[in-house]
């Protein structure tokens, strides 16, 4: 039974209180420029997924508190949560940095793009 | 060759108190090169070699397995067999697999106890009624053989039944697969891994593939923790752990590892001699031979490696069982578990060819996959030894999802997931 704290409103409750929502931090191409966006574009946002044995991040509901989305990073063999954020923000400093595979090439880039902008 | 059983073996072999029967299968070492290897032995991959070294001739091929083989999802499913999807390549597939299931203890010489008891999926709102009967119109015209029955046949079926027609979810009818049923699950690995064994495959346990190795757009070999293997031909099959062996090749999946539970009660006598499965409450419930009740239902709702499902998820299930057969409502379980399923964004397999060039993939059987094992096995073989998908693969391939030509299966589905 998972253990899941809401960073909102600070609920803590049992899974059944709350409603995962899949992969976080998925973007949707049409949003950031619809004149352009490619069969392989709109297949990544719609089906491919990061699925990694380890350090996932994912979004969730407080389905019975204050019904907001948020952002948690949770172990996928321990079924550990490392943390709980905002859903527009990204992870603390220290959990985006245990990434591996695919989350890890996706904060560098992000990082790099926040840096630039 | 390996002797082969029959009640003349069995009756030589009771004279010597049993013990001088012949390993089932070898334990060889791997070699440093194979023409083709499977990577995961569990039903499909088994299945997928044999037909292999049988149809294709192929039989310098290897299995390669992280533990041992049958351990995963094919010795975790609830063993239900039966065709009736929606759509027409899922029923070229699934009737294959059933129609190869009929004719495999013989095929196999190996008992897979197939039982073909009957499938009944009820309908418990009218929502759920009018899209059973679509289905069923979908699978007279693709000749199978189903129909809808009504409350009264229902309970003539199935006498342990709730048929209050003012309980939360009366039973209003049911679609009704009469051949399809159970099989043995570790006896459909064992058969497939002996048939293969026989004809010269190497089945290789304890064994995990740790990184798929390509030369520019060729796979070569793959790493192991037993060594180096060259081969020029991969099949990955490997179910819950196809994304992160696939991402050793570059290739992303559109798959999600969730966690899948069964459980088994307290064996009783025979109260229910066929399939029910219950998509409105969550659930679905068969007796084994040894008179347990064997019960699934839904995935957890989040990704999962761990093969240790939440408990609410079971609790989930259990109710919905409760409610539809009253009687049960004392029964102790024995045993639950999980397996790692490999969920697709439409919920129909992968067989396909990659950009990749020599590396096939077989997986996205999510939460029914042990149904496909025979057709499955059989077109993913001919995929790999043509290098071209086989006409019943051919729509399931990865291109489906940048092309949009999905096959929608999360409504016929017996359980949503």
């Amino acid at each position: 039974m998972l253990v899941v704290h809401c960073p909102v409103c600070g609920a803590e409750g049992d899974e059944t209180d709350f409603h995962g929502g899949g992969q976080a931090h998925v973007r949707r191409p049409a949003t950031h420029d619809p004149a352009n966006v490619s069969d392989e574009a709109q297949r990544d946002y719609l089906f491919i997924r990061h699925n990694p044995k380890g350090l996932h991040f994912e979004r969730w509901r407080c389905d019975r508190g204050c019904g907001k989305w948020f952002h948690a990073a949770r172990d996928t063999v321990t079924m550990e949560f490392k943390a709980f954020y905002g859903i527009s923000e990204l992870p603390p400093r220290e959990v985006m940095e245990q990434a591996t595979g695919e989350w890890a090439t996706y904060f560098k880039d992000r990082l790099k793009a926040e840096a630039k902008s | 060759m390996k002797s082969r059983y029959s009640i003349f073996s069995l009756a030589r072999n009771a004279m010597n108190y049993h013990k001088d029967w012949e390993r089932a299968w070898r334990s060889p070492q791997p070699k440093a090169e194979y023409d083709a290897v499977i990577v995961g032995a569990g039903g499909h991959g088994l299945a997928t070699a044999y037909y292999l070294a049988k149809n294709h001739k192929m039989t310098n091929i290897a299995i390669l397995e992280k533990g041992w083989l049958g351990g995963g999802n094919t010795g975790r499913n609830t063993t239900i067999i039966r065709s009736n999807y929606l759509q027409d390549s899922s029923i070229a597939i699934y009737e294959l697999a059933r129609s190869l299931y009929e004719g495999l203890s013989q095929e196999l010489n190996y008992n897979v106890m197939f039982s073909p008891r009957g499938v009944l999926m009820l309908c418990q709102t009218e929502h759920e009624l009018r899209a059973f009967k679509r289905t069923a119109h979908a699978n007279r015209l693709a000749g199978l053989d189903c129909r809808m029955v009504s409350p009264a046949e229902v309970k003539e079926i199935v006498p342990i039944i709730n048929d209050d027609p003012n309980c939360r979810y009366p039973v209003l009818g049911a679609y009704y697969q009469p051949r399809g049923g159970t099989a043995r699950h570790d006896a459909v690995a064992w058969g497939y891994a002996r048939g293969a064994d026989a004809l010269g495959v190497d089945i290789i346990q304890n064994c995990e593939v740790t990184g798929i190795t390509r030369e520019g757009g060729k796979v070569v070999g793959l790493e192991t923790s037993r060594g180096s293997i060259k081969t020029k031909k991969v099949g990955v099959v490997t179910a819950g752990n196809v994304s992160t062996l696939m991402q050793t090749a570059g290739v992303r999946m559109p798959i999600e590892s969730l966690c899948l539970q069964a459980l088994v009660s307290e064996p009783i006598k025979p109260v229910i001699d066929c399939v029910v499965m219950a998509n409105t409450v969550h659930g679905y419930i068969s007796q084994s031979d040894k008179g347990e009740l064997v019960i699934g239902g839904g995935t957890d709702p989040y990704n999962n490696y761990s093969q240790r499902g939440s408990f609410p998820s079971l609790e989930h299930t259990v109710t919905a069982l409760v409610e539809t057969f009253p009687i049960i409502s004392r029964l102790r379980m024995l045993r639950m578990w999980g397996g790692i399923v490999d969920m697709t964004g439409d919920r129909s397999p992968i067989i396909s060819k990659t950009d990749v060039e020599g590396l096939y993939v077989n997986c996205g059987w999510g939460t029914g996959g042990f149904k496909a094992i025979p057709g499955s096995g059989y077109v993913f073989a001919d995929t790999i030894a043509h290098d071209r998908p086989h006409a019943i693969a051919e729509p399931f391939g990865l291109n489906r999802f940048a092309e949009g030509r999905l096959i929608d299966e999360s409504v016929a589905a017996a359980v949503a997931h």
